[in-house]
């Protein structure tokens, strides 16, 4: 078995894509799609519209079954089988997402978004509910660890003056970051990303660039991002997946992408035909 | 009698006695409606069952000999607490949740057929014929008096009311204060994203049944103190009242079912005082259908915003 040269130096990556396939009926999204994510690796999938990026990740967050394929994450010397479970136990395992079209619980406050993140923390410190409500030490103890770590986040995504605000009064590019800071509250090993890029202006782009950049590097959590926008991609990427109709078409550096035939052919046509 | 102060002060009494139950029942309806946009019809029956539950504590307390009030009213409360949030999980689990994919209407028939199913599992295994308590403790404190006219306000009520008050309070501290309560607006907002948190949704949803059960329980327990009789269709028309309760507040938020509940149970207790008691139930199912033309939302819900 050959590695692409320089992309995967373990024989043990974060996350490994096999065979993964998506029919819907007679539609083929996904065929046949295999890659692997290092760890704290920013691996970009790429392709035109309808190549199956977001399908990936819906295979990978259990919101789809794929039809065939095996999606496995490492995290701590375990695996887990993502295809295999349920997606409030593959978020457990350690895989969070942002989407296109942003999903705050808008009508909590900031705060209250990243705090739900970490409901599983919480959740057992509590006793289930029973001795939270009496006011245990434990559980107060856990909230307030629970606190830090939001608040963390919330400087680090400059959104500490909004707090206490509805998340849905945000504004856009605010809101593109708090989906970020929430996913980070649930401390996950790979960060799925689509479109983080989306509707931002320049100034804003290279803020989510430097932010991703620091979560890659003091964080080691491996980042999978979904992006049209080739300046961002090409940027901060280490390593890059591209597909076209469903099917991989090619995978390396960004070097090695940018002048790939397939690659320009799939985005610009075919060229003197 | 009829137009004074005194008389009103009774009505109102009457009411709020009556509006703890509607309000408890009805805020069942509403925590179900919010976290996944269905209307539990077989609530109502899951009161009935408290109420039931309630009846055979007290009289197995009875006979093993613990009369002393106080201690026999405590462990009836929790015991009817907990077996009747087994039927609300079951309930769930079993009926509604296999249907959670599939249309509306799937769910609310199958509701409409566990309601009916709770009602005749009742009467067959307790009998159709109406179950009689004794009254617990009378007496009361005389609040004011006009003439041969004494307005009391009954230690059962004073009872009832902060029961109500301190059930309401607790829920509000869960859902506001607790991780479950996040974890429970969270799916109400997006179910699918909850899940990608790590918060588990089939158990919210299961506890969530529970909450509501729990409060229907204490609503059946209170019926059954207050009123001395129950049968096994008290259930259906507590629970429409409920519902209108509910969707009068503003179905899907719990103040609104609390407020609701308190205004039917008002409107219901003034109409019989000063117009009749057979027009009551008609009066409190106009306030529906005049809330659903006027203002589909209730007092204090929120118009449904469309989900993505």
């Amino acid at each position: 078995m050959t590695v692409a040269a320089g992309i995967v130096e373990s024989a043990h990556p974060l996350l490994d894509v096999e065979h993964l396939t998506m029919r819907f009926g007679g539609l083929v999204a996904i065929d046949d799609v295999s890659f692997a994510a290092a760890p704290s690796d920013i691996t970009a999938i790429i392709g035109p519209n309808g190549a199956g990026k977001t399908t990936v990740f819906n295979c990978l967050t259990g919101f789809y079954r794929p039809t065939v394929g095996r999606l496995t994450l490492r995290r701590n010397g375990q695996e887990h089988l993502l295809e295999r479970m349920e997606g409030h136990h593959i978020a457990q395992a350690g895989v969070a997402r942002t989407f296109q079209n942003i999903r705050l619980f808008s009508q909590m406050s900031v705060l209250e978004n990243l705090i739900v993140a970490q409901h599983n923390k919480l959740m057992g410190a509590s006793g289930f509910t029973v001795l939270g409500l009496i006011g245990m030490r434990s559980y107060s103890d856990a909230e307030a660890e629970a606190v830090e770590l939001a608040k963390y986040w919330l400087e680090k995504t400059e959104l500490v003056e909004r707090a206490d605000d509805d998340a849905g009064n945000l504004a856009y590019g605010q809101q593109r970051r708090l989906e970020i800071a929430r996913a980070m509250c649930t401390e996950p090993a790979l960060l799925c990303l689509d479109e983080p890029a989306a509707g931002l202006n320049p100034r804003e782009s290279a803020e989510l660039e430097d932010l991703l950049l620091f979560i890659r590097d003091t964080h080691d959590v491996g980042i999978l991002l979904i992006e049209h926008d080739m300046s961002v991609v090409m940027e901060i990427s280490d390593h890059i997946v591209v597909l076209d109709y469903g099917q991989k078409i090619a995978d390396g550096t960004p070097e090695e992408i940018r002048k790939d035939p397939a690659v320009i052919r799939a985005y610009l046509g075919e060229e003197g035909k | 009698m009829l137009g004074t102060f005194e008389y009103f002060v009774d009505q109102t009494i009457n009411g709020l006695t009556l509006g703890s139950i509607y309000a408890l029942i009805a805020i069942g309806y509403t925590l179900v409606y919010g976290i996944i946009g269905m209307i539990n019809f077989a609530h109502g029956e899951i009161f009935m069952i408290g109420a039931f539950h309630a009846l055979i504590a007290f009289l197995v307390l009875g006979l093993i000999g613990i009369t002393w009030i106080p201690l026999a009213i405590l462990i009836v409360l929790i015991a009817t607490m907990v077996l009747t949030s087994i039927y609300g999980w079951t309930l769930e689990r079993v009926a509604y949740r296999p249907l959670r994919g599939s249309p509306r209407l799937a769910a609310l028939i199958t509701a409409i057929g566990m309601s009916i199913f709770l009602q005749n599992y009742v009467q067959l295994l307790q009998g159709a014929r109406n179950k009689p308590m004794q009254q617990l403790f009378s007496g009361g404190i005389e609040l004011m008096r006009e003439g041969d006219y004494v307005v009391t306000l009954s230690y059962l009520q004073i009872f009832i009311f902060l029961l109500t008050i301190t059930l309401m309070t607790v829920l509000t501290l869960i859902i506001h204060r607790t991780s479950l309560g996040r974890s429970q607006r969270a799916c109400e907002q997006d179910r699918g994203m909850a899940a990608l948190l790590g918060v588990n949704v089939d158990r919210t949803i299961s506890l969530t049944f529970v909450m509501g059960a729990a409060l229907a329980a204490v609503a059946g327990l209170i019926f059954l103190m207050n009123y001395g009789v129950i049968d096994f269709y008290i259930g259906f028309l507590a629970g429409i009242k409920a519902f209108t309760a509910a969707v009068l507040g503003g179905i899907g938020s719990v103040p609104g079912a609390m407020l609701g509940g308190f205004l039917i149970g008002l409107i219901e207790a003034y109409w019989s005082g000063y117009f009749t008691v057979e027009y009551k139930d008609v009066a409190a199912f106009s306030i529906l259908v005049l809330v659903l033309i006027f203002r589909p939302t209730g007092l204090l819900g929120s118009p449904d915003i469309e989900k993505v």
